[in-house]
Protein backbone atom coordinates (compact mmCIF):
# COMPACT_ATOMS: atom_id res chain seq x y z
CA UNK A 1 0.00 0.00 0.00
CA UNK A 2 1.18 3.22 -0.63
CA UNK A 3 1.60 6.04 1.54
CA UNK A 4 1.66 9.53 -0.42
CA UNK A 5 2.77 13.17 1.74
CA UNK A 6 1.67 16.12 0.43
CA UNK A 7 3.61 19.11 1.19
CA UNK A 8 1.34 21.91 1.50
CA UNK A 9 3.15 25.92 0.57
CA UNK A 10 2.14 28.93 2.71
CA UNK A 11 3.36 32.34 3.67
CA UNK A 12 2.19 33.96 6.89
CA UNK A 13 -0.23 31.16 7.92
CA UNK A 14 -2.48 31.68 4.20
CA UNK A 15 -2.08 28.40 2.05
CA UNK A 16 -1.41 28.51 -1.12
CA UNK A 17 -3.68 27.85 -4.59
CA UNK A 18 -1.29 25.46 -6.22
CA UNK A 19 -1.24 23.40 -2.81
CA UNK A 20 -4.65 22.46 -3.19
CA UNK A 21 -3.46 20.72 -6.76
CA UNK A 22 -1.13 19.39 -4.64
CA UNK A 23 -3.44 18.14 -2.63
CA UNK A 24 -5.61 16.68 -5.43
CA UNK A 25 -2.85 15.27 -7.38
CA UNK A 26 -1.75 13.28 -4.34
CA UNK A 27 -5.42 11.96 -3.58
CA UNK A 28 -5.20 10.84 -7.42
CA UNK A 29 -2.10 9.07 -7.01
CA UNK A 30 -3.54 7.19 -3.60
CA UNK A 31 -6.28 6.39 -5.73
CA UNK A 32 -4.33 4.31 -8.40
CA UNK A 33 -1.60 3.15 -6.15
CA UNK A 34 -4.34 2.03 -3.56
CA UNK A 35 -3.03 3.74 -0.60
CA UNK A 36 -3.56 7.11 2.01
CA UNK A 37 -2.99 10.56 1.55
CA UNK A 38 -1.33 12.74 4.47
CA UNK A 39 0.15 16.47 4.47
CA UNK A 40 2.53 18.40 5.81
CA UNK A 41 2.71 22.38 6.38
CA UNK A 42 6.22 23.80 8.05
CA UNK A 43 6.40 27.60 8.92
CA UNK A 44 6.38 30.03 12.39
CA UNK A 45 2.39 30.45 12.42
CA UNK A 46 1.23 27.98 9.87
CA UNK A 47 -2.04 27.05 11.90
CA UNK A 48 -4.36 28.31 9.89
CA UNK A 49 -2.72 26.91 6.48
CA UNK A 50 -3.24 23.75 8.46
CA UNK A 51 -6.32 24.29 9.68
CA UNK A 52 -7.67 25.04 5.73
CA UNK A 53 -6.18 21.82 4.07
CA UNK A 54 -7.81 19.94 7.44
CA UNK A 55 -11.08 21.66 6.48
CA UNK A 56 -11.19 19.86 2.84
CA UNK A 57 -10.72 16.39 4.64
CA UNK A 58 -6.47 16.28 5.19
CA UNK A 59 -4.79 14.52 7.41
CA UNK A 60 -2.22 17.49 8.45
CA UNK A 61 0.87 17.51 10.78
CA UNK A 62 1.96 20.83 11.20
CA UNK A 63 5.72 21.50 12.06
CA UNK A 64 5.21 25.36 13.52
CA UNK A 65 8.53 26.54 14.91
CA UNK A 66 10.92 29.51 15.02
CA UNK A 67 13.50 27.97 12.93
CA UNK A 68 11.15 27.74 10.36
CA UNK A 69 9.71 31.47 10.22
CA UNK A 70 11.39 32.13 6.97
CA UNK A 71 12.03 29.35 4.23
CA UNK A 72 15.43 28.13 3.85
CA UNK A 73 15.67 24.80 1.81
CA UNK A 74 18.17 24.04 4.85
CA UNK A 75 16.02 24.04 7.41
CA UNK A 76 12.93 22.61 6.24
CA UNK A 77 14.04 19.87 3.82
CA UNK A 78 15.61 18.13 7.21
CA UNK A 79 11.90 18.30 8.62
CA UNK A 80 10.37 16.75 5.97
CA UNK A 81 12.05 13.98 5.54
CA UNK A 82 11.76 13.45 9.20
CA UNK A 83 7.87 13.75 8.82
CA UNK A 84 8.24 11.46 5.29
CA UNK A 85 9.79 8.70 7.19
CA UNK A 86 7.52 8.97 10.70
CA UNK A 87 4.55 9.05 7.81
CA UNK A 88 5.89 5.88 6.54
CA UNK A 89 5.55 7.98 3.38
CA UNK A 90 6.71 6.12 -0.42
CA UNK A 91 5.84 8.93 -2.18
CA UNK A 92 6.40 13.12 -1.52
CA UNK A 93 4.07 15.55 -3.80
CA UNK A 94 4.72 19.05 -3.56
CA UNK A 95 3.42 22.18 -6.23
CA UNK A 96 6.27 23.27 -8.91
CA UNK A 97 6.82 26.84 -7.46
CA UNK A 98 9.77 28.68 -6.30
CA UNK A 99 9.73 26.71 -3.35
CA UNK A 100 8.45 23.77 -4.52
CA UNK A 101 11.13 23.32 -6.89
CA UNK A 102 13.85 24.55 -4.28
CA UNK A 103 12.44 22.41 -1.48
CA UNK A 104 11.45 19.04 -2.86
CA UNK A 105 14.75 17.82 -4.47
CA UNK A 106 16.60 18.61 -1.67
CA UNK A 107 14.44 16.26 0.92
CA UNK A 108 14.36 13.68 -1.66
CA UNK A 109 17.76 13.23 -1.90
CA UNK A 110 17.99 12.89 2.01
CA UNK A 111 15.46 9.91 1.42
CA UNK A 112 17.15 8.67 -1.70
CA UNK A 113 13.83 9.32 -3.75
CA UNK A 114 14.16 10.08 -7.33
CA UNK A 115 12.03 12.69 -8.13
CA UNK A 116 10.51 14.35 -11.25
CA UNK A 117 9.60 17.44 -12.17
CA UNK A 118 6.39 19.38 -13.68
CA UNK A 119 3.89 16.16 -13.39
CA UNK A 120 1.23 16.60 -15.67
CA UNK A 121 -0.75 13.26 -14.91
CA UNK A 122 -0.26 9.99 -14.07
CA UNK A 123 -0.35 6.45 -16.22
CA UNK A 124 -0.95 3.19 -15.42
CA UNK A 125 -1.69 1.57 -11.66
CA UNK A 126 -0.02 0.30 -8.96
CA UNK A 127 3.43 0.53 -8.10
CA UNK A 128 5.10 0.87 -11.61
CA UNK A 129 2.51 4.37 -11.96
CA UNK A 130 3.91 6.31 -14.35
CA UNK A 131 4.27 9.93 -14.22
CA UNK A 132 4.06 12.43 -17.60
CA UNK A 133 5.99 15.39 -17.53
CA UNK A 134 7.20 17.98 -20.13
CA UNK A 135 10.76 17.81 -21.49
CA UNK A 136 12.58 20.35 -23.80
CA UNK A 137 10.01 23.00 -23.17
CA UNK A 138 7.15 21.63 -23.58
CA UNK A 139 8.05 20.10 -27.10
CA UNK A 140 7.75 16.91 -25.63
CA UNK A 141 5.89 14.80 -23.15
CA UNK A 142 7.41 11.72 -21.08
CA UNK A 143 6.27 9.23 -19.60
CA UNK A 144 8.62 8.45 -16.88
CA UNK A 145 9.79 5.73 -13.58
CA UNK A 146 10.74 6.52 -10.65
CA UNK A 147 13.01 3.23 -9.71
CA UNK A 148 13.64 4.13 -6.10
CA UNK A 149 11.86 2.50 -2.80
CA UNK A 150 10.24 6.09 -2.19
CA UNK A 151 9.90 8.39 -4.61
CA UNK A 152 8.95 12.41 -5.12
CA UNK A 153 7.58 14.76 -7.66
CA UNK A 154 6.33 18.51 -8.01
CA UNK A 155 3.19 18.97 -10.03
CA UNK A 156 2.21 22.06 -12.18
CA UNK A 157 -0.51 23.56 -10.81
CA UNK A 158 -2.74 23.94 -13.48
CA UNK A 159 -3.03 20.64 -14.52
CA UNK A 160 -5.02 19.23 -10.73
CA UNK A 161 -8.47 20.46 -10.36
CA UNK A 162 -9.40 21.91 -7.11
CA UNK A 163 -9.38 19.47 -4.60
CA UNK A 164 -12.94 17.94 -3.59
CA UNK A 165 -14.54 18.56 -0.39
CA UNK A 166 -13.91 15.42 2.02
CA UNK A 167 -14.52 14.27 5.53
CA UNK A 168 -12.16 13.17 8.79
CA UNK A 169 -9.65 15.85 8.40
CA UNK A 170 -7.63 17.12 11.36
CA UNK A 171 -4.61 18.37 12.53
CA UNK A 172 -1.60 17.28 14.62
CA UNK A 173 1.69 18.90 15.24
CA UNK A 174 4.67 17.72 13.96
CA UNK A 175 7.72 18.38 16.48
CA UNK A 176 10.66 20.41 15.29
CA UNK A 177 14.08 19.22 17.08
CA UNK A 178 16.47 21.39 14.40
CA UNK A 179 19.23 23.32 16.19
CA UNK A 180 19.00 26.82 14.27
CA UNK A 181 22.76 27.05 15.32
CA UNK A 182 23.33 23.97 12.68
CA UNK A 183 21.94 26.24 10.13
CA UNK A 184 24.88 27.78 7.20
CA UNK A 185 21.86 29.62 5.40
CA UNK A 186 20.53 32.63 6.65
CA UNK A 187 17.58 34.47 5.37
CA UNK A 188 18.51 38.69 4.88
CA UNK A 189 15.36 40.13 3.41
CA UNK A 190 13.01 39.86 0.60
CA UNK A 191 11.87 42.47 -1.75
CA UNK A 192 8.28 41.47 -2.54
CA UNK A 193 6.35 42.90 -5.89
CA UNK A 194 3.35 44.25 -4.12
CA UNK A 195 0.34 44.60 -6.49
CA UNK A 196 -3.61 44.68 -6.16
CA UNK A 197 -3.67 42.27 -9.23
CA UNK A 198 -4.21 38.50 -9.03
CA UNK A 199 -1.51 36.82 -8.74
CA UNK A 200 -0.25 35.30 -12.26
CA UNK A 201 -0.75 31.77 -12.11
CA UNK A 202 -4.10 31.74 -10.47
CA UNK A 203 -5.96 34.73 -12.90
CA UNK A 204 -8.48 34.17 -15.15
CA UNK A 205 -7.30 36.89 -17.17
CA UNK A 206 -3.60 37.26 -17.86
CA UNK A 207 -2.27 40.22 -20.41
CA UNK A 208 1.23 40.02 -21.09
CA UNK A 209 3.74 42.71 -23.50
CA UNK A 210 6.66 41.37 -24.83
CA UNK A 211 10.00 43.60 -26.61
CA UNK A 212 7.30 44.65 -28.67
CA UNK A 213 6.09 47.42 -26.27
CA UNK A 214 9.92 48.94 -26.32
CA UNK A 215 9.53 48.90 -22.71
CA UNK A 216 6.35 50.94 -22.35
CA UNK A 217 3.56 48.49 -20.44
CA UNK A 218 1.20 51.01 -19.51
CA UNK A 219 -0.91 50.29 -22.43
CA UNK A 220 -0.54 46.66 -21.56
CA UNK A 221 -1.42 47.36 -17.67
CA UNK A 222 -3.98 49.44 -18.50
CA UNK A 223 -5.88 46.98 -20.52
CA UNK A 224 -5.21 44.38 -17.49
CA UNK A 225 -6.50 46.82 -14.84
CA UNK A 226 -9.94 47.25 -16.77
CA UNK A 227 -10.35 43.24 -17.02
CA UNK A 228 -9.16 42.94 -13.37
CA UNK A 229 -6.26 40.90 -15.44
CA UNK A 230 -2.64 39.79 -14.29
CA UNK A 231 0.21 41.11 -16.28
CA UNK A 232 3.04 38.79 -17.86
CA UNK A 233 5.74 39.18 -19.94
CA UNK A 234 8.07 37.34 -22.48
CA UNK A 235 11.54 36.73 -20.79
CA UNK A 236 12.74 39.72 -23.59
CA UNK A 237 10.97 42.29 -21.41
CA UNK A 238 12.35 41.18 -18.24
CA UNK A 239 16.07 40.74 -19.09
CA UNK A 240 15.16 44.44 -20.33
CA UNK A 241 14.42 45.23 -16.93
CA UNK A 242 11.49 46.60 -17.93
CA UNK A 243 8.81 44.80 -15.48
CA UNK A 244 9.70 42.38 -12.57
CA UNK A 245 11.11 39.07 -13.09
CA UNK A 246 8.10 37.36 -11.73
CA UNK A 247 6.12 38.36 -14.42
CA UNK A 248 7.92 36.06 -16.68
CA UNK A 249 5.71 33.63 -18.79
CA UNK A 250 7.41 30.26 -19.94
CA UNK A 251 9.57 27.58 -19.95
CA UNK A 252 11.68 29.04 -17.27
CA UNK A 253 9.42 31.09 -15.86
CA UNK A 254 5.70 31.12 -14.87
CA UNK A 255 3.38 28.64 -16.30
CA UNK A 256 -0.12 30.23 -16.92
CA UNK A 257 -3.78 28.55 -17.68
CA UNK A 258 -6.19 31.18 -17.74
CA UNK A 259 -9.33 31.66 -19.60
CA UNK A 260 -7.86 34.39 -21.80
CA UNK A 261 -4.20 34.77 -22.52
CA UNK A 262 -3.28 38.16 -24.99
CA UNK A 263 0.00 38.34 -25.94
CA UNK A 264 0.77 41.81 -27.11
CA UNK A 265 4.58 42.64 -28.84
CA UNK A 266 5.21 38.82 -28.34
CA UNK A 267 6.60 36.71 -30.95
CA UNK A 268 5.85 33.28 -29.56
CA UNK A 269 9.31 31.64 -28.89
CA UNK A 270 8.64 28.01 -28.19
CA UNK A 271 10.10 28.86 -24.43
CA UNK A 272 7.21 31.11 -24.36
CA UNK A 273 4.78 29.24 -25.56
CA UNK A 274 5.58 26.33 -23.19
CA UNK A 275 3.99 28.79 -20.32
CA UNK A 276 0.49 29.45 -21.82
CA UNK A 277 -0.51 27.03 -24.54
CA UNK A 278 -2.62 25.81 -22.08
CA UNK A 279 -4.39 29.13 -21.94
CA UNK A 280 -7.88 28.42 -23.09
CA UNK A 281 -8.30 31.00 -25.39
CA UNK A 282 -5.27 33.08 -26.71
CA UNK A 283 -5.37 36.20 -28.24
CA UNK A 284 -2.22 37.84 -30.09
CA UNK A 285 -1.51 41.20 -31.01
CA UNK A 286 1.43 41.24 -33.18
CA UNK A 287 2.61 43.74 -36.53
CA UNK A 288 4.30 41.00 -37.99
CA UNK A 289 2.03 39.18 -39.55
CA UNK A 290 4.51 36.38 -39.77
CA UNK A 291 4.90 36.00 -35.74
CA UNK A 292 5.25 32.04 -34.96
CA UNK A 293 2.36 33.30 -32.00
CA UNK A 294 -0.79 33.65 -34.39
CA UNK A 295 0.49 29.98 -35.07
CA UNK A 296 -1.19 29.29 -31.70
CA UNK A 297 -3.27 32.10 -31.14
CA UNK A 298 -8.00 31.30 -31.29
CA UNK A 299 -7.96 35.00 -32.46
CA UNK A 300 -4.50 37.26 -33.86
CA UNK A 301 -5.06 40.56 -34.92
CA UNK A 302 -2.42 42.17 -36.78
CA UNK A 303 -1.51 45.65 -36.14
CA UNK A 304 0.49 48.21 -33.59
CA UNK A 305 -0.49 47.32 -30.03
CA UNK A 306 -0.61 51.29 -28.89
CA UNK A 307 -3.47 51.32 -31.22
CA UNK A 308 -5.61 48.11 -30.66
CA UNK A 309 -5.21 47.81 -26.89
CA UNK A 310 -6.62 51.28 -25.91
CA UNK A 311 -9.24 50.39 -28.34
CA UNK A 312 -9.83 47.40 -26.73
CA UNK A 313 -10.07 48.74 -23.53
CA UNK A 314 -12.90 51.46 -24.34
CA UNK A 315 -15.11 48.31 -25.65
CA UNK A 316 -14.35 46.48 -22.03
CA UNK A 317 -15.05 49.49 -20.63
CA UNK A 318 -18.24 50.06 -22.22
CA UNK A 319 -19.20 46.93 -22.05
CA UNK A 320 -19.26 47.11 -18.04
CA UNK B 1 40.73 35.75 -0.58
CA UNK B 2 40.29 33.60 -3.97
CA UNK B 3 38.37 31.80 -4.73
CA UNK B 4 38.13 28.06 -6.31
CA UNK B 5 34.86 27.53 -7.96
CA UNK B 6 33.44 24.40 -9.89
CA UNK B 7 31.48 25.16 -12.56
CA UNK B 8 29.48 22.40 -14.76
CA UNK B 9 28.38 22.42 -18.60
CA UNK B 10 26.28 20.23 -19.87
CA UNK B 11 25.60 19.67 -23.49
CA UNK B 12 22.45 19.82 -24.64
CA UNK B 13 20.18 20.76 -28.13
CA UNK B 14 20.33 24.46 -29.24
CA UNK B 15 17.12 26.04 -27.71
CA UNK B 16 16.64 27.34 -31.37
CA UNK B 17 16.49 23.51 -32.92
CA UNK B 18 13.03 22.31 -33.50
CA UNK B 19 12.83 19.01 -31.63
CA UNK B 20 10.65 16.30 -32.66
CA UNK B 21 10.10 12.78 -31.12
CA UNK B 22 10.90 9.48 -33.13
CA UNK B 23 8.38 7.95 -34.30
CA UNK B 24 8.72 5.15 -31.90
CA UNK B 25 8.88 6.97 -28.70
CA UNK B 26 12.12 6.22 -28.23
CA UNK B 27 13.87 9.28 -28.43
CA UNK B 28 14.24 12.59 -30.04
CA UNK B 29 15.31 12.88 -33.42
CA UNK B 30 18.81 14.47 -33.65
CA UNK B 31 19.69 14.71 -36.99
CA UNK B 32 19.81 18.41 -37.73
CA UNK B 33 19.84 19.37 -34.31
CA UNK B 34 22.77 21.35 -33.31
CA UNK B 35 23.78 21.02 -29.76
CA UNK B 36 25.91 23.88 -27.20
CA UNK B 37 26.27 24.61 -23.82
CA UNK B 38 23.10 24.16 -21.65
CA UNK B 39 22.31 28.48 -21.31
CA UNK B 40 22.29 28.20 -17.92
CA UNK B 41 25.61 27.02 -17.14
CA UNK B 42 26.83 29.75 -19.71
CA UNK B 43 25.44 32.20 -17.41
CA UNK B 44 27.15 29.80 -14.60
CA UNK B 45 30.57 30.27 -15.97
CA UNK B 46 29.97 33.79 -16.54
CA UNK B 47 29.53 34.02 -12.94
CA UNK B 48 32.84 32.01 -12.07
CA UNK B 49 34.47 33.86 -13.74
CA UNK B 50 33.59 37.15 -12.59
CA UNK B 51 34.33 36.52 -9.41
CA UNK B 52 37.57 34.85 -10.42
CA UNK B 53 38.44 38.07 -11.75
CA UNK B 54 37.29 40.20 -8.70
CA UNK B 55 38.61 37.97 -6.12
CA UNK B 56 41.11 35.92 -7.88
CA UNK B 57 41.47 32.14 -7.73
CA UNK B 58 40.43 29.36 -10.05
CA UNK B 59 37.53 27.96 -12.10
CA UNK B 60 37.22 24.44 -13.42
CA UNK B 61 34.77 23.39 -15.34
CA UNK B 62 32.78 19.70 -15.44
CA UNK B 63 30.71 17.88 -17.96
CA UNK B 64 28.94 14.25 -17.39
CA UNK B 65 28.59 12.71 -20.86
CA UNK B 66 30.62 11.26 -24.15
CA UNK B 67 33.62 12.49 -25.47
CA UNK B 68 31.35 14.98 -27.17
CA UNK B 69 30.79 17.11 -24.39
CA UNK B 70 34.44 18.01 -24.91
CA UNK B 71 33.45 20.39 -26.81
CA UNK B 72 31.28 22.43 -23.92
CA UNK B 73 34.31 21.93 -21.79
CA UNK B 74 36.06 23.89 -24.56
CA UNK B 75 33.58 26.76 -25.17
CA UNK B 76 33.89 27.43 -21.31
CA UNK B 77 37.64 27.03 -21.49
CA UNK B 78 37.37 29.72 -24.31
CA UNK B 79 35.57 31.79 -21.93
CA UNK B 80 38.44 31.60 -19.60
CA UNK B 81 37.78 28.94 -17.87
CA UNK B 82 41.04 27.30 -16.42
CA UNK B 83 40.37 23.69 -16.49
CA UNK B 84 38.06 21.28 -17.53
CA UNK B 85 37.18 17.92 -16.24
CA UNK B 86 35.12 15.30 -18.42
CA UNK B 87 33.56 12.60 -16.90
CA UNK B 88 32.85 9.71 -20.04
CA UNK B 89 29.94 8.02 -19.89
CA UNK B 90 27.43 6.57 -22.53
CA UNK B 91 23.74 6.43 -21.23
CA UNK B 92 21.11 7.48 -19.61
CA UNK B 93 21.53 10.33 -17.17
CA UNK B 94 19.12 12.10 -14.30
CA UNK B 95 19.83 14.16 -11.28
CA UNK B 96 19.92 11.58 -8.88
CA UNK B 97 23.61 9.59 -10.81
CA UNK B 98 24.73 13.53 -11.75
CA UNK B 99 25.11 14.69 -8.60
CA UNK B 100 26.54 11.28 -7.30
CA UNK B 101 29.42 11.66 -10.39
CA UNK B 102 29.38 15.48 -9.06
CA UNK B 103 29.97 14.64 -5.49
CA UNK B 104 32.74 12.90 -6.92
CA UNK B 105 34.38 15.49 -8.71
CA UNK B 106 33.77 17.85 -5.98
CA UNK B 107 35.59 15.64 -3.05
CA UNK B 108 38.22 15.59 -5.40
CA UNK B 109 38.71 19.16 -6.66
CA UNK B 110 37.89 20.76 -3.53
CA UNK B 111 36.23 24.16 -4.97
CA UNK B 112 34.87 26.86 -2.52
CA UNK B 113 32.20 26.91 -4.27
CA UNK B 114 30.14 24.77 -6.84
CA UNK B 115 28.01 26.83 -9.71
CA UNK B 116 25.53 24.60 -11.72
CA UNK B 117 22.49 26.07 -14.14
CA UNK B 118 19.11 25.96 -12.14
CA UNK B 119 17.84 23.71 -15.39
CA UNK B 120 18.99 22.04 -18.33
CA UNK B 121 16.44 22.68 -21.42
CA UNK B 122 16.61 19.43 -22.38
CA UNK B 123 15.26 17.30 -19.41
CA UNK B 124 13.73 20.31 -18.12
CA UNK B 125 14.08 19.14 -14.38
CA UNK B 126 15.66 21.61 -12.25
CA UNK B 127 17.08 19.59 -9.57
CA UNK B 128 21.05 18.75 -9.96
CA UNK B 129 22.34 21.42 -7.70
CA UNK B 130 19.31 20.84 -5.05
CA UNK B 131 20.71 17.28 -5.19
CA UNK B 132 24.22 17.93 -5.11
CA UNK B 133 24.16 20.19 -2.18
CA UNK B 134 22.22 17.81 -0.30
CA UNK B 135 24.73 14.92 -0.85
CA UNK B 136 27.62 17.42 0.28
CA UNK B 137 25.89 18.53 3.30
CA UNK B 138 26.37 22.21 2.06
CA UNK B 139 23.89 25.26 2.01
CA UNK B 140 22.48 25.69 -1.10
CA UNK B 141 21.29 29.31 -2.99
CA UNK B 142 19.62 28.75 -6.34
CA UNK B 143 17.31 30.49 -8.98
CA UNK B 144 20.77 33.30 -8.17
CA UNK B 145 19.56 36.83 -10.19
CA UNK B 146 20.79 39.88 -8.98
CA UNK B 147 18.82 43.42 -8.34
CA UNK B 148 20.48 45.14 -10.97
CA UNK B 149 18.79 44.43 -14.05
CA UNK B 150 21.26 43.33 -17.25
CA UNK B 151 20.73 46.73 -18.47
CA UNK B 152 22.56 48.48 -15.39
CA UNK B 153 25.75 49.68 -15.11
CA UNK B 154 26.78 46.93 -12.84
CA UNK B 155 26.12 44.70 -15.72
CA UNK B 156 28.39 46.85 -18.15
CA UNK B 157 31.18 46.69 -15.66
CA UNK B 158 30.81 42.83 -15.33
CA UNK B 159 30.41 42.65 -11.99
CA UNK B 160 29.49 39.77 -10.36
CA UNK B 161 25.91 39.35 -8.84
CA UNK B 162 27.25 36.99 -6.06
CA UNK B 163 28.96 38.85 -3.19
CA UNK B 164 31.48 37.46 -1.22
CA UNK B 165 31.27 38.91 2.46
CA UNK B 166 31.98 38.08 5.70
CA UNK B 167 35.79 37.83 4.88
CA UNK B 168 35.14 35.57 2.07
CA UNK B 169 33.47 33.12 4.10
CA UNK B 170 29.93 34.11 2.95
CA UNK B 171 28.00 34.21 0.13
CA UNK B 172 25.27 36.92 -0.55
CA UNK B 173 23.18 35.51 -3.16
CA UNK B 174 19.56 37.02 -4.45
CA UNK B 175 17.06 34.83 -5.01
CA UNK B 176 14.11 34.77 -7.93
CA UNK B 177 11.37 33.19 -6.39
CA UNK B 178 7.81 34.06 -6.57
CA UNK B 179 6.36 36.95 -5.82
CA UNK B 180 9.63 38.76 -5.70
CA UNK B 181 13.32 38.46 -4.58
CA UNK B 182 14.64 37.25 -1.91
CA UNK B 183 18.55 37.66 -0.55
CA UNK B 184 20.18 35.00 1.71
CA UNK B 185 23.51 34.75 3.09
CA UNK B 186 25.12 31.25 2.36
CA UNK B 187 28.03 29.99 4.21
CA UNK B 188 30.82 28.92 1.69
CA UNK B 189 31.37 25.96 1.03
CA UNK B 190 27.97 26.37 -1.00
CA UNK B 191 26.60 24.91 -4.26
CA UNK B 192 24.62 27.75 -6.41
CA UNK B 193 22.18 27.36 -9.43
CA UNK B 194 21.71 30.34 -12.06
CA UNK B 195 18.94 31.76 -13.04
CA UNK B 196 18.65 34.10 -16.31
CA UNK B 197 19.34 37.29 -14.51
CA UNK B 198 22.35 36.78 -13.08
CA UNK B 199 24.50 38.28 -15.81
CA UNK B 200 25.12 38.04 -19.68
CA UNK B 201 28.05 35.38 -20.80
CA UNK B 202 30.61 36.76 -22.71
CA UNK B 203 31.27 35.48 -25.94
CA UNK B 204 34.86 33.47 -26.23
CA UNK B 205 37.25 35.75 -28.10
CA UNK B 206 39.15 34.22 -31.27
CA UNK B 207 42.41 34.61 -28.86
CA UNK B 208 40.51 32.77 -25.72
CA UNK B 209 39.62 29.91 -28.24
CA UNK B 210 43.18 29.39 -29.10
CA UNK B 211 44.46 29.69 -25.28
CA UNK B 212 41.68 27.08 -24.95
CA UNK B 213 43.27 24.35 -27.19
CA UNK B 214 45.72 24.48 -25.04
CA UNK B 215 44.27 24.27 -21.44
CA UNK B 216 44.21 20.75 -19.47
CA UNK B 217 41.07 18.72 -19.70
CA UNK B 218 41.45 15.62 -17.18
CA UNK B 219 39.19 12.80 -18.55
CA UNK B 220 38.20 10.29 -16.22
CA UNK B 221 35.48 7.52 -16.83
CA UNK B 222 31.89 7.74 -14.81
CA UNK B 223 32.50 3.69 -13.99
CA UNK B 224 36.11 4.37 -12.30
CA UNK B 225 34.39 6.70 -9.73
CA UNK B 226 32.66 4.16 -7.68
CA UNK B 227 29.17 5.54 -7.86
CA UNK B 228 25.89 3.42 -9.01
CA UNK B 229 25.17 4.83 -12.29
CA UNK B 230 21.81 3.17 -12.65
CA UNK B 231 19.07 5.85 -13.86
CA UNK B 232 16.31 6.23 -11.20
CA UNK B 233 14.55 8.37 -13.39
CA UNK B 234 13.89 6.51 -16.43
CA UNK B 235 12.10 7.92 -19.29
CA UNK B 236 9.70 5.14 -20.69
CA UNK B 237 8.48 6.88 -23.56
CA UNK B 238 8.05 9.98 -25.48
CA UNK B 239 5.38 11.38 -27.12
CA UNK B 240 4.54 15.24 -28.55
CA UNK B 241 2.20 17.19 -27.28
CA UNK B 242 -1.67 17.78 -28.97
CA UNK B 243 -0.91 20.86 -30.82
CA UNK B 244 -2.58 24.12 -30.55
CA UNK B 245 -4.94 24.12 -33.53
CA UNK B 246 -4.58 27.92 -34.94
CA UNK B 247 -7.46 30.14 -35.30
CA UNK B 248 -8.71 32.85 -37.15
CA UNK B 249 -7.03 36.16 -38.09
CA UNK B 250 -9.67 39.20 -36.73
CA UNK B 251 -9.47 42.25 -38.74
CA UNK B 252 -10.20 44.89 -36.14
CA UNK B 253 -10.83 45.16 -32.66
CA UNK B 254 -14.95 45.03 -33.18
CA UNK B 255 -13.91 41.76 -34.85
CA UNK B 256 -11.98 40.85 -31.78
CA UNK B 257 -14.51 41.70 -29.27
CA UNK B 258 -17.25 40.10 -30.80
CA UNK B 259 -15.32 37.04 -30.83
CA UNK B 260 -14.38 37.16 -27.15
CA UNK B 261 -17.37 38.12 -25.79
CA UNK B 262 -20.03 36.92 -28.36
CA UNK B 263 -17.92 33.47 -29.23
CA UNK B 264 -15.86 32.37 -26.98
CA UNK B 265 -17.32 34.03 -24.35
CA UNK B 266 -14.38 34.70 -22.32
CA UNK B 267 -15.35 38.46 -21.59
C1 LIG C 1 17.27 28.97 -21.87
C2 LIG C 1 16.20 29.86 -22.38
C3 LIG C 1 15.06 30.03 -21.62
C4 LIG C 1 14.06 30.89 -22.04
N1 LIG C 1 12.95 31.02 -21.26
C5 LIG C 1 11.97 31.86 -21.67
C6 LIG C 1 10.76 32.00 -20.91
O1 LIG C 1 10.56 31.36 -19.87
N2 LIG C 1 9.84 32.89 -21.35
C7 LIG C 1 10.00 33.63 -22.51
O2 LIG C 1 9.11 34.42 -22.84
N3 LIG C 1 11.11 33.49 -23.24
C8 LIG C 1 12.09 32.64 -22.85
N4 LIG C 1 13.23 32.54 -23.61
C9 LIG C 1 13.44 33.51 -24.70
C10 LIG C 1 12.73 33.21 -25.99
O3 LIG C 1 13.51 32.30 -26.74
C11 LIG C 1 12.53 34.50 -26.81
O4 LIG C 1 13.78 35.10 -27.03
C12 LIG C 1 11.62 35.54 -26.11
O5 LIG C 1 10.42 34.90 -25.68
C13 LIG C 1 11.33 36.66 -27.05
O6 LIG C 1 10.56 37.65 -26.42
P1 LIG C 1 9.58 38.60 -27.27
O7 LIG C 1 8.61 37.75 -27.99
O8 LIG C 1 9.06 39.64 -26.35
O9 LIG C 1 10.60 39.34 -28.25
P2 LIG C 1 10.76 39.22 -29.82
O10 LIG C 1 10.96 37.82 -30.23
O11 LIG C 1 11.78 40.22 -30.19
O12 LIG C 1 9.35 39.66 -30.39
C14 LIG C 1 8.82 40.95 -30.32
C15 LIG C 1 7.57 40.96 -31.14
O13 LIG C 1 6.92 42.21 -31.00
C16 LIG C 1 6.34 42.57 -32.25
N5 LIG C 1 6.14 44.03 -32.22
C17 LIG C 1 7.07 45.00 -32.23
N6 LIG C 1 6.51 46.21 -32.11
C18 LIG C 1 5.16 46.01 -32.02
C19 LIG C 1 4.04 46.87 -31.88
N7 LIG C 1 4.19 48.19 -31.78
N8 LIG C 1 2.82 46.31 -31.84
C20 LIG C 1 2.65 44.96 -31.94
N9 LIG C 1 3.69 44.10 -32.06
C21 LIG C 1 4.93 44.61 -32.09
C22 LIG C 1 7.34 42.09 -33.27
O14 LIG C 1 6.70 41.90 -34.53
C23 LIG C 1 7.81 40.78 -32.64
O15 LIG C 1 7.05 39.66 -33.09
C24 LIG C 1 14.21 31.63 -23.22
C25 LIG C 1 15.34 31.44 -24.01
C26 LIG C 1 16.33 30.56 -23.61
C27 LIG C 1 17.54 30.35 -24.46
N1 LIG D 1 25.48 15.76 -17.66
C1 LIG D 1 25.76 16.91 -17.04
N2 LIG D 1 26.99 17.45 -17.11
C2 LIG D 1 27.28 18.60 -16.50
N3 LIG D 1 26.38 19.30 -15.78
C3 LIG D 1 25.14 18.82 -15.67
C4 LIG D 1 24.76 17.61 -16.29
N4 LIG D 1 23.45 17.40 -16.00
C5 LIG D 1 23.03 18.45 -15.25
N5 LIG D 1 24.06 19.29 -15.04
C6 LIG D 1 24.03 20.58 -14.30
O1 LIG D 1 22.87 20.63 -13.50
C7 LIG D 1 22.06 21.74 -13.88
C8 LIG D 1 20.61 21.43 -13.64
O2 LIG D 1 20.23 20.33 -14.42
P1 LIG D 1 18.84 19.56 -14.26
O3 LIG D 1 18.68 19.22 -12.82
O4 LIG D 1 18.99 18.35 -15.13
O5 LIG D 1 17.77 20.48 -14.77
C9 LIG D 1 22.44 22.04 -15.31
O6 LIG D 1 22.20 23.40 -15.63
C10 LIG D 1 23.94 21.73 -15.27
O7 LIG D 1 24.66 22.81 -14.73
Amino acid sequence: MSSVLVLAEQSHGHLRKASLAALSAGRELAKRTGGKVSALVLGKGAGPAAEALAALGAEVRLADAPVLEHYLAEAYSPVVAEAARAAGATWLVAAATAQGKDLLPRAAAKLGAACATDVLGFGGQGASVLLRRPMWAGNVVAEVELTTPVKAFTIRPTEFPPPAQGAGGGVSPFPVSLDPASLRTRFVEFQEVKSERPELTEARVVVSGGRGTKGDFKEIEALADALGAAVGASRAAVDAGWVPNDWQVGQTGKVVAPELYIAAGISGAIQHVAGMKGAKVIVAVNKDPEAPIFQIADYGLVGDLFKILPELRERVKAAK
Amino acid sequence: MPLKILVTAKRVEDPESKIKVRPDGSGIVTEGVNYKMNPFDEIAVEEALRLKEKHGGEVVVASIGTDKSATEIRSALAMGADRGVLVRHDGPLDPVVVSAVLQKVVEQEKPDLVVLGKQSIDDDQNQTGQWLAERLGWPQATFASKKESLESEAEQKKQPGLGLAGDGKVLRVTREVDGGVETIDVALPAVVTTDLRLNKPRFASLPGIMKAKKKEVREVAAAALGVDLAPRVVVRRLEEPPKRKGGVRVADVAELWAKLHGEAKVL
